[in-house]
């Protein structure tokens, strides 16, 4: 075959023949069905002009977040987005390069790790931070066995929070399986939060390597984290926090401030556009003392043989590329084209920047949770003692999905269905509020509240 | 390379000397020479079952982490917990202050090589 000429029929079916297949489709077998367009309404002999006519005339069917008032979040934020990342990102000796072998040749490189680095750990509050994992939800992952790791492999029990992004928690469960990891679930009290003495309980017998909450959590409240990073160690775990929005960290202390072990996530708010499924950044931040156990790699500061200032791999030592099966993690690479935006995002915003970016969100969440509580109607919030940050979760006149729906025909995009993965909360919406959000989306989403009922 | 006569050693270059009835563990001076600087050391817990010829902790230098075996098989009573902030002393004195760890054992027995034959394996490895 022609290395860049596509292939033939004839190439096609002796691969197929090769593989002991029929056809293409069985290629694709493991696609659950529902999940797959049979074949898309467009009748056959149109060229490629009209047919990107037509998609465009399709997809102009959505309702974009760009062209009505959006209030989406649960795991994904609209964020303000400076040129400069863009600007930035784009430049070839970034764009093009893949996670160098010899690293030390890559200085610009290995100088956006450390600086990403650095940056996690001063939102976290923690010793040392990773040079990146793929999103939040490996990250989970990743903390969990990092867990496991540092008790030795001996505790072989997670307690988490069932207000732990529910994807997050089935990512986590298809790794724990395999690892004979047995993952217990602790569902939220009426205040929308997991208390530290129902963790506690879970935990049983001194089993437990970690307990592992998220804050804000996926209703949006405010765990007690100095409560559970206490009970998790009086039982002889680790604790963990995740975050899945980045942004909190400008105003709530990250957990390195309450004694966590772990605090990692999705960082997705720095600089990355939502998207369908990606790309997304994980971060992963933990203690010095367990650093051997940690996933992934570490870029350090140093001096050159002339007593410059140099950037090099400190810690890497225990990666999938050198030590094989017996690699802490196969996570071995990083996100480095969507760290490198997190941090020119971060830089460019500032520290100050950040603080007043998160205060943003903050106040425009607490205008629309003011605004709500008085609608009445059947609107009313559902955790009204749980402190949140910028998102919160609505019980409305229907289900989540109904409403939704409702919504998106007064062109609103209103929140996400709290039961879209399950959950033994109310069904509703989770209502997200950032800086993007103007008073007119605020006064358009209180008045379609209103109109529904 | 140094190879005291009066230690026994194993074919992963780990040596073992008895005191009585412990037997002191380390790694040898030509381990610790192709290891290269070593800046982190794992050793097990103390109460560890070791068994001869599997893994006994990591050694991590400069250059990669690797695994060091047991030369025999017993429980461990006592680790070197010096290596902690002086893991360079596995270089620095191999045979003395950088033992890793001592194993409740009886040495007779156990399939290890006199200086020798030890000596003569290195020799062959390195030719």
């Amino acid at each position: 075959m022609h290395p860049w000429i596509g292939a033939g029929d004839e190439d096609r079916r002796r691969i197929l023949a090769e593989l002991g297949l029929d056809s293409i489709d069985q290629l694709f077998a493991s696609i659950p069905a529902g999940v797959c367009v049979d074949r898309l309404p467009m009748p056959d002999g149109k060229d490629e002009d009209e047919v990107r006519n037509e998609l465009a005339s399709m997809a102009h069917a959505n309702l974009s977040p760009d062209c009505v008032p959006a209030f989406l979040g649960a795991g994904v934020y609209r964020h303000v987005q400076p040129s400069v990342v863009d600007a930035v990102l784009s430049r070839a000796e970034f764009y093009t390069s893949y996670t160098p072998y010899q690293p030390e040749i890559s200085q610009g490189t290995l100088q956006v790790i450390f600086e990403f680095q650095t940056l996690m750990c001063e939102l976290t509050g923690m010793d040392v931070a990773n040079a990146s994992l793929y999103d939040g939800a490996t990250a989970l992952v990743e903390a969990v066995l990092f867990a496991h790791r540092v008790k030795r492999s001996k505790l072989d029990r997670v307690v988490l929070a069932e207000t732990i992004h529910p994807m997050y928690r089935k990512v986590l469960s298809t790794y724990a399986g395999p690892a004979a990891i047995e993952v217990v679930v602790v569902p939220p009290g009426d205040d929308g939060r997991v208390s530290a003495d129902a963790l506690t309980e879970a935990a049983g017998d001194g089993r437990t390597c970690c307990f592992a909450v998220q804050s804000p959590n996926f209703l949006g409240v405010v765990e007690d984290l100095p409560a559970i990073s206490t009970a998790a160690h009086d039982a002889g775990a680790l604790a963990i926090q995740v975050v899945s929005e980045a942004v909190s960290l400008g105003l709530l202390a990250g957990g390195g401030a309450h004694d966590f072990d772990v605090v990692c996530g999705e960082a997705q708010s720095f600089g990355l556009a939502p998207g369908f499924g990606g790309p997304h950044l994980g971060f992963f931040g933990c203690r010095e003392k367990n650093i051997r156990q940690m996933p992934g790699r570490l870029a350090g500061e140093t001096l050159d043989s002339d007593g410059r200032r140099a950037y090099c791999l400190t810690l890497s030592t225990r990666e999938q590329h050198i030590r094989r099966a017996k690699a802490t993690s196969n996570i071995c690479t990083n996100q480095g084209l969507m760290a490198l935006a997190a941090t020119i995002w971060l830089e460019a915003i500032g520290g100050e920047g950040l603080r007043e970016l998160a205060t943003a969100c903050l106040a425009r969440s607490e205008e629309l949770k003011r605004r709500i509580g008085a609608l009445g109607g059947g609107w009313a919030l559902a955790h009204p003692a749980g402190p949140t940050f910028n998102e919160f979760l609505v019980t409305g006149p229907g289900g989540g999905e109904e409403l939704v729906s409702r919504l998106a025909k007064e062109n609103i995009l209103a929140g996400v269905p709290a039961h879209s993965w399950g959950g033994s909360w109310p069904d509703g919406l989770i209502v997200t509020a950032t800086e993007r959000n103007t008073a007119a989306d605020m006064q358009a989403l209180i008045e379609a509240f209103g109109r529904i009922s | 390379m140094t190879v005291p006569a009066d230690l026994k050693y194993g074919r992963s270059h780990e040596w073992a000397r008895v005191e009585g009835d412990t037997v002191v563990v380390g790694i040898t001076h030509y381990a610790q020479d192709q290891l290269g600087e070593v800046v982190y050391v794992e050793v097990p817990d103390v109460g560890f079952d070791a068994t001869a010829a599997e893994e006994l902790g990591t050694l991590e230098s400069v250059k990669a982490v690797s695994e060091f075996n047991s030369p025999v098989t017993g429980e461990v009573i006592e680790v070197n917990e010096r290596l902690e902030d002086e893991p360079n002393l596995v270089n620095e004195d191999p045979y003395g202050e950088g033992w890793l760890a001592k194993i409740s054992a009886n040495i007779d027995g156990a399939d290890l090589l006199d200086a020798d034959a030890y000596t003569a394996m290195i020799e062959a490895e390195s030719a």
